[in-house]
């Protein structure tokens, strides 16, 4: 696989790595009761804590900590037994205490990898530094008013997890992989709602481009990207940044840079000089965090499947190609929703391959084309099963089937209505099939004699005007059999 | 002017000897009559009657029912402003009751006033707070002298007996140096003993609540009313409190002190050397065995603390940014002009000293050399104490290197300033309980104060061996 891009006269590789952050899925904060929930009305969800009044302290969410561990050992990571918090000093308006609690020298988790899995059926590894906990900022709005900022505190405290990659990404579509499947296995464990728009889910990306097999050039960090689709755009305009700085004689400054949507540019925020010095050190508010091995084993037992281990099972019991499987296995909606539909009757499980195309194909098209998401389909995956069962014993035909999908959609009904409501049955009855096609026979001599004249091509002509006349019920198979004898008979 | 006990009133309201307003009004006379010394950054009278009014309706027992307490502005208290003695939280109203306060009012205590302090509990004299000095109650006319800091507003609340009791807090020895300045008992337990939750922080690793009171038996009732875990603060200790008072026993036949080589410095003065002296030898006398201990890292302890207290302090007091509460500076064309002029002109110049100083230590190139240097001494200054304890059941020592000192002298010499630390730093570092009791006198008569250090959490031995030095020397 060529992952290099051309520049005026060389070929220069991406290096880059990403920072992730999860909001961890918790009904209160990190350190104190406050409710987390998204959209509520301004500084209504603000403890004392939260707003850092004189004398009141943290107290650390066990439940974000299990949060915490569920995730690192859904990336296959190290759970570290003693963690740290420090806090990391600087002034900012919607950071209350002045200092964020987060962890620096001592993470609650630590190396790991997940892996990505291409089209043409080949993966990669990439590997996580650590993961850590730390607080989230409040909002500072400042297009509210012309001349005043103003200060949300609500999502002040809230509880993220900071997943730190290794520079193991080459390219954006990588990148975009990368993060897709973290919020896929974030998902399953629910441990993270992934809802990049509401920020759930947002990421600092570090790229560097050097020549191949040269050492890493220097990188610049783009801020707080909120969309695979955006984190793609800045890494592919912010490489072209540096290879034609580098390209006309110039070197790259560490920078962080700030990605504008609307241009599709970045720009720098601060340099390597103006960098902050946060002043990190163990938060003598709170005690280390120390976790039994016995609380980790009690935590991994309670872990659901995974998307690899799930893809892998799927790939072993229905004989799956691995892109398929890796599909499927993407969101946990998509596996569960397949997982139903395969079990509704035992004869489907012989044909896992067409309940794959019928969820991941028609019905993903029409669920897009009407806006709407898996989760709030109009068809229940007993009904798609049905659906399907009736196209693998020849009751209906895949045409049709496509049809009877489309009603289903719009009018809630189960395909077993549609078709005997609309007597959609497929004709199957020899007899039947052999009267309409002589019809056709006997109305198209003309066309009969161009065939057996070794004009091939009409045999799909005749299909056409036969399926016509059976409003497209007849069987293929059934047609295309009777058809050939009949023509051959002619012969 | 005898000053009643505690403990003696508790009986006379129970007997009806005196009614709580009789009681309080008494107290509240005497508050009016040393406005003088500054004791009080917030009293009101109105509001003391208001509180006699609701005692007056309410029917329960409770342990300290009508009984006058001070409490040191640095408590956060729904009824009473909280200004930590500075500027930047003048008129700040908490709307919530600190963790120690609250244990007061649910006994039934009335809070006389909040006491001055230095500026967020940062300095030895009570002379850096934005309100002014404290002025020690044992001040000859025209001499004023010092009440000690930080708690020196509580210390001479309790010496001038506006008050049956005082919180304070200490984080180097802000209780026990001003109740050695002001001849008052002052204890600071052991850290994690009393929750911190509703106290401005200074150095969150070494803030510890405490009580000044008349005497030792006044202090263990007290201190027992204010201990207990507590949820909220992560570093509140799960510990059985024991009764104190009950428990007290002056009989120490076949215990052992410990007395600390270290503690012996070139320069002490005489006097301090010698009622040192005598309380070993009362305590011979009564049966207890002497043992000089060693606490090799003793010297190290005021250059830790000085690195460690700011370091933390300079961090907590961060939130104090004119954004969500207390004072906002006026000049403010940006965030970071705000910022600026409203920590410039909020804070005072020590308070200024030590966020400068803990910045400084916790910079990157720094905090190797010293902040992480600091936590790694600090850890052989526990180790010292964990040995000698192994060897000794409490330890005794001076409290203060002097006697209360004139009111305007060290203000611009803050190492001189920070000297007064040097006996009460160690066990801070360390979180052990300590206590200071009146002991002795100097030539001008002021007060000195004996310090009696524990293991964790036996704050029982330390009040037994204070009990009985304390009632020898009566």
């Amino acid at each position: 696989m060529n992952n290099l891009i051309k520049g005026e006269k060389h070929d220069w590789e991406m290096v880059i790595g990403l920072e992730i952050h999860a909001q961890v899925k918790s009904n209160s904060k990190l350190f104190s009761s406050s409710s987390t929930k998204f959209g509520s009305s301004p500084n209504s969800q603000v403890s004392l804590v939260d707003a850092a009044m004189p004398g009141m302290l943290p107290v650390i969410n066990k439940y974000c900590v299990e949060q915490a561990i569920k995730t690192g050992v859904g990336l296959n990571a190290k759970i570290n037994n003693y963690s740290v918090f420090d806090r990391k000093n600087y002034f900012y308006a919607d950071l209350p205490q002045g200092y964020q609690i987060s962890q620096y020298k001592y993470p609650i988790v630590g190396e790991g990898k997940v892996t990505i899995d291409f089209k043409d059926g080949t993966s990669k590894d990439i590997r996580i530094v650590r993961l850590h906990l730390e607080q989230d900022a409040g909002k500072s709005l400042h297009d509210q008013n012309p001349s005043k900022t103003y200060v949300d505190l609500n999502r002040s405290g809230v509880a993220l997890m900071e997943i730190v990659s290794e520079p193991d990404i080459r390219t954006p579509d990588e990148a975009g992989m990368y993060i897709s499947k973290i919020r896929s296995i974030l998902m399953y464990l629910d441990t993270c709602d992934g809802n990049m728009q509401e920020g759930s889910l947002r990421a600092d990306v570090n790229i560097s481009v050097r020549k191949p097999g040269d050492e890493y050039g220097t990188r610049c960090e783009i801020k707080n990207l909120n969309s695979i689709k955006f984190i793609k755009q800045a890494i592919n305009y912010e490489a072209k940044r540096q290879i034609e700085i580098l390209e006309s004689g110039g070197s790259i400054e560490q920078n962080t840079m700030l990605f504008n949507t609307s241009t599709c540019k970045t720009r720098p925020m601060r340099n390597k000089e103006e960098a902050h010095d946060y002043r990190y050190f163990p938060d003598p508010d709170l005690l280390p965090l120390e976790i039994s091995k016995e609380e980790i084993g009690k935590i991994k037992s309670s872990i659901p499947e995974l998307p690899d281990e799930l893809k892998n099972k799927f790939i072993e019991t229905y004989k799956l190609s691995n892109y398929d499987a890796s599909v499927l296995t993407a969101e946990k909606q998509t596996s569960d929703y397949f997982n139903e539909t395969i079990n509704s009757d035992s004869e489907l499980k012989n044909h896992a391959k067409i309940v794959v195309n019928w969820i991941t194909s028609e019905l993903f098209s029409l669920l897009n084309k009407n806006n709407q998401d898996l989760n709030n389909s109009p068809i229940s995956p007993e009904n798609l099963g049905q659906l399907i069962k009736l196209i693998s014993t020849n009751e209906i035909s895949g045409k049709i089937a496509k049809d009877v999908l489309e009603d289903m959609f719009s009018s809630g009904k189960t395909a077993r209505q549609i078709v005997d409501e609309k007597g959609l049955q497929q004709v199957t009855d020899q007899g039947e099939i052999a009267k309409v096609i002589d019809e056709v026979i006997a109305e198209n001599s003309k066309m009969v004699e161009q065939y057996l004249a070794g004009k091939d091509k009409l045999l799909g002509f005749f299909v056409g005007q036969a399926m016509k006349l059976t409003k497209g019920k007849a069987n293929p198979k059934m047609l295309n059999d009777i058809l050939k004898q009949k023509l051959i008979k002619k012969n | 002017m005898p000053k009643s006990s505690l403990k003696q009133t508790l009986q006379d309201l129970d007997t009806k000897k005196i009614s709580i307003r009789e009681l309080n009004q008494d107290y509240l006379k005497r508050i009016k009559e040393n406005e003088n010394l500054n004791v009080f950054i917030y009293f009101s009278e109105d509001n003391v009657l208001k509180q006699i009014d609701n005692l007056e309706n309410d029917n329960s027992a409770k342990k300290l029912k009508g009984i006058p307490i001070a409490i040191k502005d640095l408590f956060c208290t729904k009824s009473m402003p909280t200004t930590a003695a500075s500027k930047i939280l003048e008129n700040f109203n908490p709307t919530y009751e600190s963790f120690v306060t609250q244990k007061l009012l649910d006994e039934g205590s009335i809070f006389v006033g909040k006491t001055n302090l230095d500026e967020f509990a940062m300095g030895s004299a009570t002379n850096t707070s934005f309100f002014g000095n404290t002025i020690n109650p044992l001040s000859k006319e025209n001499e004023p002298l010092a009440p000690g800091g930080s708690s020196g507003g509580s210390a001479a609340a309790v010496a001038a007996d506006l008050c049956l009791g005082a919180t304070g807090t200490d984080t180097g020895g802000s209780i026990r140096q001003p109740a050695s300045f002001c001849g008052v008992v002052g204890i600071k337990p052991t850290y994690g003993l009393c929750s911190r939750w509703g106290i401005a922080a200074f150095a969150s690793s070494l803030d510890q609540a405490g009580i000044f009171s008349h005497n030792v038996e006044d202090a263990s009732i007290l201190l027992q009313s204010i201990a207990g875990f507590d949820q909220r603060d992560s570093t509140s200790a799960k510990v059985d409190i024991p009764n104190y008072f009950e428990n007290l026993d002056d009989n120490l036949n076949g215990k052992t002190v410990g007395i600390p080589k270290e503690y012996s410095i070139d320069g002490t003065p005489m006097e301090i050397s010698q009622i040192w002296e005598d309380a070993i030898k009362v305590l011979e006398k009564k049966g207890v065995k002497i043992k000089n201990i060693s606490l090799p890292h003793t010297k190290y302890a005021l250059p830790t603390y000085y690195i460690i207290a700011p370091a933390e302090a300079s961090s907590n007091l961060a939130r104090y940014d004119g954004v969500k509460y207390g004072f906002r500076s006026d000049e403010i064309d940006s965030l970071d002009e705000m910022y600026e002029n409203t920590r410039a002109q909020g804070f005072g110049r020590e308070v200024k000293r030590r966020i400068l100083i803990g910045t400084y230590v916790l910079s990157a190139g720094y905090y190797d050399a010293y902040y992480l240097k600091a936590q790694k001494v600090r850890k052989l200054i526990a180790d010292d104490f964990n040995k000698a304890f192994k060897e000794c059941d409490f330890i005794v020592t001076p409290t203060a290197p002097s006697a209360a000192f004139p009111l305007n002298e060290k203000q611009n010499d803050p190492i001189k300033m920070y000297l007064n630390d040097v006996f009460t730093v160690p066990a801070s570092l360390a979180g052990l309980p300590g206590i200071s009791i009146p002991f002795g006198k100097d030539k001008n008569n002021l007060p000195l104060g004996i310090q009696i250090l524990g293991k964790h959490f036996d704050e029982q031995q330390v009040f037994n061996a204070a009990v009985s030095l304390e009632r020898s020397y009566e």
